[in-house]
């Protein structure tokens, strides 16, 4: 299968240095405080309902918007930025109504993230950026019944969610992604049909992208929402070959060290970490500082424990900025050679022998 | 002999002899460690009662079977629905989701087994872990199989292979082995399947079917399985057993003996996983001498007549009669010394470990070496086998008992050498101090924890019963300790573990706190006990099976940090769900509870009168009296095994174990009834009473002008549905209020069978016997209630006689089916343990018996019951349940306590949140 020559630029950077990732689209975006009005731009100015919140749409009708969003953080010296479609498949845009549109969002998101990218990879050769293109966990779990009187009960299932992320994959492939990125993995199983999905596109276009996989410990459980550990999590993706897996979303920094430890240990492939701006206060917003963030993010990197970092919830270009001038001096992890054991898992993991 | 066979057997090891199976066996132990248990339980084509499940929609019974399965050991879960009559995608589908939901069985990984593609792939959609695939083969070419191998890939499954082609199943070594390798190098090089992830099932068949062709399946299968682990050394290969024996279905102990034997040998050649059921494996070296042979030849193919001999021989075996040659079978003692101490540890034999620890001492430059190798290589193999639940606790405490009588017959050794030498003692994968703690006086489960731990090479420091606070911690600081574990049976020790948490906090100590037994449980630790010591975590311990996991996870380098996370996040949400239950569990107030008291219409009532008034003492009671009156149920579930006698005796699962521990129950009991071991004691009372709201008074004589002593209890305050018309009860209502002017009565009592327990264990039980140890306090525990059952017989019968025709059988007895109850303070119908201080009085209890009681209100010792008698029909026995405060201001007032004080003693039973100790409070 044929790779774009970014494959080869990815897999060098992230030998020789600790790789940035963006911080938080919709912080940002929330930060514009964009109205209805905005939301619905000229094209959508007659839809049926209510549009404000659909981050994703503002892709199609606030273009310049986002790609400056993107622009603060490549400034900030992110090298990879990820796509403004955490929920641009047609199972989540249902809520608008807009499923119909998931492709075309997708395809946009990408070809915007990718001008930005390649502004700056002219502006600053020896530090290409690349674009992940964001494949979010959808608004259902697949895994997981919804009514807790009928716990066998599903409300979305492993095809319908395969073909949804298919559709995804493709409009982010042919916006110029680099990378499809699927993250904030509350549902293995979901994570699961979006690789497989993502796998056929791959065959489909015979273009083969890097995968990232970034799951999310729901709590000091050190479980995910579906209940599986950071190690059980790890063998029931790992046969996508990833380019890395990680965290993200959920924990502050302080607590999600741990389970990437626990990652790290197990995984031979590269870590990645991009955790929220602390735990929310009382009025759900974000306040760890820039500087307190970098400060509990960067015994990580003395210790060797990661090779991508960067923000999620609440985390800001000034963030990224602390982050990166706080990890840039220490070394990428190094590969840790794993021994080739059958690795299962249910909700925890079993080696054999 | 075949030449295969011959070729198997010699194998690659260090001896060409045949006859010289010792040298091979010492193989058996690592390659048994990493085997694979696939539990096949869940599987509707081996299983009829799961068939019927499944048929029957029953899912929630069929959740049970394989959250048995787990428990039992297995490590993965085969799950199979091929069945013509089922929607078997469907079945499939929901029986995965359902597994979904029960954490403790989804936590093992899942085996999708179908013959049919379709059911497997709606199978791997709905699994989050990595499963395996069981199974593809290129029955209809490789266009399918590669088809189906790369979907596998695709769904992150790892996947057994048969070994079958378009040809049909593969039936001699080459063949398989040639299918096997075909199907390597298309998986391997077409679809990149990572060679760990192959599983190779090179078909078990039948043998001894009388075919003569069939007699070489099995060895063919050994021979495939070793060139296969020889050429693909990453793959795996598995296989069902079950076939194999097919020809003798309806004769277990042959069959067991062939999957046994089979095992032993595929094991060795490199079968590392088998979808058994572990629970009903013989240990190869169980099987009697002469089946084993004869088996042997036929699974080997030895010699032509093997099918006859095995089936003549057959019908000998069936059903107990291996188990008399099986007694007489010395022929282990043929083997080298490390396997002979294995054997003895593994089946707790200690006849001869004294010459064989010896023989193994004089083999090795230092005494410490005995132990560090050849016993513990012993009892890791204990350890391994109990961990995957092959063997259970009776035995495991067994084999301490054959570990320990080694260790002290080198102690002389050990000195010696410490003195000429300065060395220090042998290391211990950690330290662990134990103690019941201050006021409680059981020690039955505590002791067998210790056991445990220190099979596992843990050092236990067992402070013993009774301990206070200040010297665990003492003990734990100067000994390094890296665990504390806490015992208690009665209420009143379940606070005496906070405080002890609460000092831990104080002191700085940062080492984990381990929470057991009978009143504990993992919600008081994470409300009560785990708040009061932040520094670290408490921990509840189920049972002493669960403890060597928590303790070997708790000391792990790598582990403890995520565990003690894993922990507390389990218990914060306990907390919290423990905060909402209690927000919902309303009660209602002590005034609405006494206007729906249990009702009894006193006026057509006439109480019976006892025949004396008054204590009445037993000195010396006949032990031999008792034994017919014990309850044995509990007496299985102190050893862990579960289940109700006597059906327990015939469990398929733990029958066999159960009935040795009877057997050796039994034989003990007659030993100490015989001689006396024990002197059991009581003292029974009688006095006119009359309740007075929930009190009762307890009169000297008639006419009732003198109050002798009052008897409080407490009422049930539960909101309940009112239109079900059920009672707030207190055990005052059973009793005829004063008002009514009917002369009522009531009883007491205090039974003992524990004196002389304490000589009696230094007189016949060597320190290293735990296994006696706890088997006879086991049993005096039993006793004593025994003597509680007979005695109250003979209450009802003759000293109150208001029953004087009742003949009720001694099931009968332990069913409860007779009038009146004998209700004992510190339990459900009256929680407070203090009140046993006015029987002690009423019946100087301690002078008639000698009977004491601790701080915490526990009796000395510890095998003792007591309690009150009521004689009324519709006395029965409830449970008091959650209280409000407003009764325990009442009941405080009423005891003349403070309220504080109360709220002590019934600190299990308030249904809102005291103010305890430090930070104790949880927000």
């Amino acid at each position: 299968m044929k790779r774009r020559p970014s494959w080869d630029q990815l897999h060098e950077a992230a030998k020789r240095r600790i790789l940035i990732i963006d911080g938080a689209m919709g912080t940002m975006i929330q930060k514009r405080k964009p109205s209805e009005e905005d939301y619905r731009g000229e094209r959508f100015k007659d839809w049926k309902s209510d549009v404000k919140g659909n981050n994703d749409l503002l892709s199609l009708t606030q273009p310049k918007m986002i790609q400056e969003i993107h622009e603060e953080y490549l400034e900030a010296g992110a090298d990879l930025i990820e796509t403004n479609t955490f929920n641009a498949q047609r199972i989540s845009m249902a809520d608008y109504h807009m499923e119909e549109f998931s492709f075309e969002i997708n395809l946009e998101a990408a070809k915007i993230a990718r001008a930005a990218a390649d502004k700056y990879t002219k502006l600053t050769q020896n530090k290409p950026r690349f674009v992940c293109g964001a494949v979010g966990p959808t608004n259902r779990t697949a895994s997981l019944s919804p009514d807790v009187n009928n716990p066998g009960y599903r409300n979305t299932s492993f095809d319908e969610l395969r073909q949804a992320y298919a559709e995804q994959v493709r409009g982010l492939m042919e916006g110029g992604a680099d990378i499809i990125m699927i993250e904030t993995v509350f549902d293995t199983l979901n994570a699961k049909a979006a690789g497989f999905g993502t796998l056929e596109v791959f065959e489909e276009y015979d273009l083969e992208l890097p995968i990232m996989i970034s799951g999310t410990i729901t709590d000091r459980s050190g479980r995910t929402l579906s209940g599986q550990t950071a190690e059980a999590f790890w063998y029931s993706m790992r046969h996508l070959k990833p380019f890395s897996i990680g965290l993200n979303c959920a924990l502050g920094a302080e607590l999600m060290r741990p389970y990437i430890a626990d990652l790290s240990h197990v995984a031979d492939v590269y870590i990645s970490a991009y955790p929220n701006a602390g735990l929310p206060n009382e009025m759900g917003e974000y306040d760890e500082t820039p500087h307190d963030m970098a400060c509990q993010i960067q015994p990580w990197a003395e210790d060797g424990l990661l090779n991508i970092v960067g923000g999620c919830c609440g985390s800001t270009p000034d963030h990224i900025g602390h982050i990166r001038e706080h990890v840039e001096k220490f070394k990428p992890r190094k590969l840790p050679q794993i021994a080739p054991k059958m690795r299962l898992s249910g909700l925890e993991p079993f080696v054999a022998g | 002999m075949s030449s295969a066979s011959q070729k198997f057997l010699v194998g690659d090891e260090m001896t060409t002899n045949s006859e010289d199976e010792n040298i091979e066996t010492t193989q058996v132990p690592s390659a048994a460690m990493t085997f694979i248990n696939v539990g096949e339980r869940t599987n509707v084509t081996g299983s009829a009662k799961f068939r019927k499940l499944i048929e029957a929609n029953d899912y929630p019974a069929a959740l049970d079977v394989a959250r048995q399965q787990v428990e039992n050991g297995a490590q993965i879960i085969d799950v199979n629905m091929d069945e013509g009559l089922l929607d078997s995608e469907k079945a499939m589908e929901t029986f995965l989701n359902l597994i979904a939901a029960e954490p403790d069985i989804a936590r093992v990984p899942i085996m999708i087994d179908s013959s049919k593609w379709t059911v497997i792939e709606s199978g791997l959609k709905c699994v989050q872990g990595k499963p395996i695939v069981n199974s593809i083969s290129m029955k209809e070419g490789e266009g399918p199989f590669l088809e189906q191998a790369r979907k596998v890939r695709r769904y992150g499954a790892a996947v057994v292979v048969m070994a079958f082609n378009e040809q049909g199943q593969a039936e001699t070594a080459d063949q398989k082995f040639e299918i096997c390798k075909r199907a390597y190098k298309l998986l391997t090089e077409k679809v990149g399947f990572p060679p760990e992830d192959i599983i190779f099932d090179p078909n078990i068949f039948a043998v001894a079917t009388g075919i003569e062709e069939h007699n070489n399946y099995g060895v063919a299968f050994i021979e495939a399985t070793r060139r296969i682990k020889q050429e693909m050394p990453l793959t795996h290969v598995s296989g069902g057993v079950s076939n194999l024996s097919f020809s003798f279905r309806g004769n277990e102990p042959v069959r067991e003996a062939m999957h046994s034997v089979f095992l032993y040998h595929a094991i060795k050649a490199g079968m590392d996983m088998g979808i058994v059921n572990a629970g009903q494996l013989t240990v190869y070296d169980d099987i009697p001498a002469d089946l084993r042979e004869l088996v042997e030849d036929v699974i080997l193919n030895r010699r032509d007549d093997a099918t006859d001999r095995l089936l003549d021989a057959a019908e000998r075996f069936k059903a107990g009669g291996g188990a008399k040659a099986k007694a007489k079978d010395l022929s282990w003692r043929e083997n080298p010394v490390q396997e002979r101490l294995t054997y003895s540890l593994v089946h707790g034999i200690t006849d001869f470990i004294e010459e064989d620890t010896e023989e193994a001492r004089q083999s090795v430059e230092r005494p410490l070496h005995v132990i560090e190798g050849p016993l513990m290589t012993g009892m890791n193999v204990v350890g391994d086998l109990f961990g995957a639940g092959k063997m259970f606790l009776p035995q495991v405490v067994k084999s301490a008992r054959v570990m320990k009588q080694a260790v002290a017959y080198l102690q002389p050794y050990l000195e010696k050498e410490k003195e000429e030498m300065g060395i220090t003692d042998r290391p211990a994968a950690g330290k662990v101090v134990m103690a019941t703690v201050k006021g409680d006086v059981h020690d039955i489960g505590k002791n067998i924890v210790g056991v445990v731990l220190q099979c596992n090479n843990y050092e236990v420091i067992d402070l013993g019963v009774m301990v206070p606070a200040a010297k665990i911690l003492e003990t734990a600081k100067r000994e390094k300790a890296d665990i504390i574990g806490l015992s208690g049976l009665i209420t009143p020790s379940l606070d005496e573990m906070c405080f002890v948490a609460a000092e831990m906090e104080r002191e700085g100590f940062d080492i984990p706190l381990l929470i057991g037994g009978a009143t504990t449980s993992r919600v008081h630790t994470a409300v009560k006990v785990a708040p009061n010591y932040i520094a670290n975590q408490a921990i509840h311990v189920l049972d002493a099976s669960r403890a060597v996991g928590v303790v070997s996870r708790l000391l792990s380098e790598t582990d403890s940090e995520g565990f003690r996370a894993e922990i507390r996040a389990e218990y914060e949400k306990v907390r919290a769900a423990h905060l909402a239950g209690d927000a919902r569990k309303k009660r209602i107030t002590l005034k609405q509870a006494r206007d729906n008291k249990f009702d009894i219409e006193w006026d057509r009532y006439t109480p019976p009168k006892p025949t004396f008034f008054g204590a009445r003492e037993f000195e010396s009671y006949d032990l031999a009296e008792l034994v017919p009156y014990i309850d044995w149920t509990p007496f299985f579930s102190t050893w862990e095994l579960r289940g109700r006698y006597p059906a327990i005796l015939d469990d398929n699962v733990v029958g066999p174990e159960a009935r040795k521990l009877l057997d050796d129950a039994l034989e003990l009991l007659a030993q100490m009834v015989k001689e006396k071991w024990l002197t059991a004691r009581a003292v029974i009372g009688f006095w006119p009473a009359n309740s007075v709201g929930d009190d009762i008074e307890l009169y000297t004589g008639e006419p009732r002008h003198s109050q002798l002593a009052t008897l409080h209890t407490l009422r049930q305050q539960i909101a309940r549905d009112n239109t079900r018309g059920r009672a707030h009860t207190a055990l005052a209502d059973f009793i005829a209020p004063k008002d009514s002017g009917v002369a009522d009565y009531i009883g007491g009592f205090a039974v003992t069978t524990g004196h002389g327990e304490e000589e009696a264990i230094e007189a016949h039980f060597k320190k290293t016997d735990d296994y006696g140890r706890i088997m006879f306090k086991a049993l005096a525990d039993r006793l004593a209630e025994a003597f509680a059952e007979r005695m109250h017989q003979r209450v009802r019968r003759e000293f109150w006689g208001y029953a004087a025709d009742e003949k009720l059988s001694c099931d009968e007895l332990i069913l409860e089916t007779y009038k009146g109850i004998r209700p004992a303070p510190g339990y459900p119908a009256q929680p407070d343990h203090t009140e046993k201080a006015t029987l002690w009085r009423l019946m100087d209890v301690k002078q008639k018996t000698g009977i004491e009681l601790t701080e915490s209100y526990a009796m000395w010792p510890g095998s003792s019951v007591s309690g009150l008698y009521f004689s009324h029909p519709d006395s029965h026995y409830f449970g008091v349940g959650k209280i409000e405060r407003d009764q325990v201001e009442d009941y405080a007032a009423r005891k003349g306590l403070t309220v504080a004080e109360t709220e002590r003693w019934l600190a299990p039973i308030l249904n809102y949140d005291p103010r305890s100790y430090g930070k104790a409070e949880v927000a």
